[in-house]
């Protein structure tokens, strides 16, 4: 097995060969076999097998952007069940950028947030509040619902407002620690909740639990964006965006300043850290890419209401970063791709498979077992296996590996530190 | 000229005085060692100049200014850096990474400026890889610069949290046990290595230390401690012969068997 694998690792001819035959083959059944949810599956777990080959960064990038862009809407573009696939890859990227988020704080900074589904909420209601005639009620000036080319404008909007509320929570929350912060966060998470399921009154800013009806369709040279076939398109784009920054957040002065923060707060603060706006920093990012994701999904949904935030939400976004690998950027992904396909596609396919069968009357499965009821169930079960076998998740965090070549190097600048030079501290006279 | 000034510095926790009156005159470019029984608040002592704990009372002057009030992270940016006799490293991530966090300070890229790899963070980040590279080969620990923190031996992880103390540019550096847990060959590495630093890099350096062969080897003055009280201070010569002093790490009936 080993020498297999190794075989097909130093062979990148052989690798090209088999994922090119693996998409061109999932790809086909895809566009053969319209109603194979497992074809569809198939097709994107192409991206996973992509992970694993040994092309450098830049070719898995084009292969994956050839696959995610052109073959995978253009495969499942043939039949009826067209809408719901693109549904689900674009639910895959909201949450995997949530995910993302989330992993910041908990598995770069440490810092324990169960109450992380509020900036997806803060992104949502900031959309649906001005897109539809609400804002009528209570702002002074303007005409509401805004215009869905205003749209484009509302994903910064909602990324500094729920990165403005990460700081605005932070402050206070960020004063405890550990398993207090957690349970502090989950109040928080709550409160956000219940606040906009009740600012009704006195004024009417949310609508409360009546929700947001009618959200904008958001507009581009006069196209509205109705289907999940168009919002897979605005999700894929700010996804790249998502993953393009952390990849750059992970390995920079800030990166270091998170994970120094969750290995050793005093030692951290030792090395000149600023804790607080380290902590704040980690916060604010967070949540900003769950609040760009927050106002895609008010326009998506066309619909907004206090039941999309619950706790259940943050939770599952936090089973996808410990399922995936805390503080692993790969990791997060796959896990936050697994835990939705799993909650849309799995289980509610298996329901109706089992229903079918109750149908037909081969088995009887009591409603209160079906598979789709056991979300809460699967994610404890994951939590608990991980938590006691395989703490570091799917894919764990890697390091980066420095090249020597690099380290070495004297050409350019002078050295920062000028006092420490090599030379001279062999000749050492101790007096005794 | 003295660097750093201790007036009558007491902590209290609850009942329990840790340090208690303590005055101390740090010279400029010395090598200064606290010494005392455990529990004689010599750790006590390093948190409070560093900021980690807040005195009760008493004043800590930096270059003639006051640093009291202060936090950690201030405290680091005013030159005052230190490593710890329980060891805090960031134990996931690499040994190299470990002194670039150390730089912390010194490097300038914001959250943008981060995010579109800008030209001076990507320079910046080029030259404080080396940087770390360099104070690594300083403390001898070059060849492990891809390790993580945690998988290193008792020994090189201190000599880690040196180089990362280095890497904030102090000018007084604080020692907590450097030698703690080291044997015999890399303590007399660990003793030419703190020789170096002084040396070479204008430190100020005050240690922590049990090892009264290091500690009188290299220290120029020696302050003791005992019940957070300092009982002795003066040249190595002068402490070895002090009464109180042998009597504090012996005992009174030894003490007086001995003499
Ligand atoms: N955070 C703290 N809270 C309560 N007591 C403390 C704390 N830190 C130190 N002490 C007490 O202060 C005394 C001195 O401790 P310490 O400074 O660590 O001694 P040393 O480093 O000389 O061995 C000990 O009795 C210790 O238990
Ligand atoms: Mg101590």
């Amino acid at each position: 097995m080993k020498n297999w694998l190794s075989t097909i690792q130093a062979n990148k001819r052989l690798q090209a060969i088999m994922i090119g035959l693996y998409i061109v083959v999932t790809f086909l059944s895809l566009y053969l076999a319209q109603k194979s949810v497992i074809a569809f599956l198939l097709l994107l777990a192409s991206l996973l097998l992509l992970y694993f080959t040994t092309f450098s960064n830049r070719i898995k990038w084009l292969v994956a952007g050839l696959v995610m862009v052109v073959l995978l809407p253009f495969a499942a573009s043939q039949g009826e069940a067209y809408q719901s696939y693109m549904e689900v890859a674009t639910l895959v990227g909201i949450y995997i950028a949530m995910a993302l988020g989330l992993n910041i704080v908990v598995g770069m900074a440490g810092l324990l947030d169960l109450g992380f589904v509020a900036f997806f909420a803060i992104g949502a209601y900031t959309y649906g509040i001005f897109a539809t005639s609400q804002a009528n009620n209570f702002m002074p000036f303007g005409h509401y619902p805004l215009s869905g080319g205003s749209f484009w404008v509302f994903i910064f909007i909602g990324c500094l407002a729920a990165a403005l509320f990460g700081i605005l929570l932070g402050i206070p929350v960020l004063r405890v620690k550990g398993d207090y912060l957690a349970i502090v966060t989950l109040g928080f998470g709550e409160i956000i909740r219940i606040i906009f399921n009740n600012l009704d009154k006195p004024v009417n800013i949310t609508n409360g639990a009546m929700g947001l009806a009618s959200v904008q369709p958001p507009k581009l040279f006069g196209l509205d964006f109705m289907y999940p076939s168009q919002f897979y398109y605005i999700v894929l784009v700010i996804l790249l965006v998502v993953i393009f920054a952390v990849r750059r957040l992970e390995y920079s002065k800030i990166g270091r300043a998170w994970k120094a923060v969750r290995e050793n707060e005093i030692a951290a603060q030792s090395m000149g850290i600023h804790l607080v706006r380290t902590k704040l920093m980690a916060f604010a990012v967070g949540a900003s890419f769950s609040g760009m994701m927050g106002v895609v999904f008010a326009a998506k949904q066309t619909f907004v209401d206090p039941t999309s935030f619950t706790l259940l939400e943050s939770i599952t976004i936090l089973v996808m970063v410990i399922l995936g690998g805390m503080g692993s950027v790969p990791g997060v992904i796959l896990g936050a791709a697994l835990v939705t396909i799993l909650n849309l596609q799995v289980l509610t396919e298996l329901t109706n498979w089992l229903n079918q069968l109750s149908l037909n009357g081969v088995i009887s499965i009591p409603d209160a077992l079906s598979p789709a009821k056991m979300q809460r169930f699967i994610f404890g079960a994951i939590l608990i296996l991980f938590a006691l076998y395989r703490p570091q998740g799917l894919l764990p965090a890697k390091n980066p590996v420095f090249k020597k070549e690099d380290l070495t190097d004297t050409s350019g600048h002078p050295p920062m530190n000028a006092g420490v030079q090599k030379e001279g501290a062999q000749h050492v006279h101790l007096d005794s | 000229m003295s660097i750093l000034t201790v007036k009558n510095l007491t902590k209290q926790f609850g009942g329990l005085v840790a340090n208690s009156n303590i005055d101390m005159d740090v010279e400029k470019g010395s090598i200064t060692a606290v010494i005392g029984p455990n529990g004689a608040g010599k750790t006590t002592f390093f948190n409070m100049v560093t900021g980690v704990y807040q005195p009760t009372s008493g004043d800590i002057l930096l270059n003639g200014e006051s640093i009291v009030g202060l936090k950690p992270h201030q405290v680091t940016r005013k030159g005052i850096a230190r490593t710890f006799q329980n060891i805090r490293l960031f134990g996931a991530i690499t040994v190299l990474e470990n002194v670039m966090v150390g730089m912390h300070t010194h490097l300038h890229g914001g959250l943008f400026s981060t995010i579109f790899n800008l030209p001076h963070v990507r320079k910046e980040e080029k030259e404080a890889r080396k940087e770390a590279y360099r104070l690594l080969e300083y403390v001898g620990l070059e060849s492990l610069f891809n390790e993580e923190a945690q998988n290193l031996p008792y020994g090189a992880q201190r000599k880690l949290e040196i180089a990362r103390a280095l890497a904030t540019q102090p000018k007084v550096l604080l020692l907590d046990e450097p030698a703690a847990g080291m044997n015999p060959k890399e303590t007399s590495e660990l003793t030419k290595l703190i020789y170096n630093m002084r040396e070479e890099l204008d430190l100020t350096i005050i240690l922590i230390e049990h090892d009264m062969k290091l500690v009188m080897e290299i220290s120029e003055h020696i302050v003791v401690l005992d019940h957070g009280e300092k009982i002795a201070e003066g040249t190595p010569d002068e402490i070895r012969n002090n009464q109180k002093v042998i009597e504090a790490y012996l005992g009174k009936g030894a003490a007086a068997t001995a003499s």
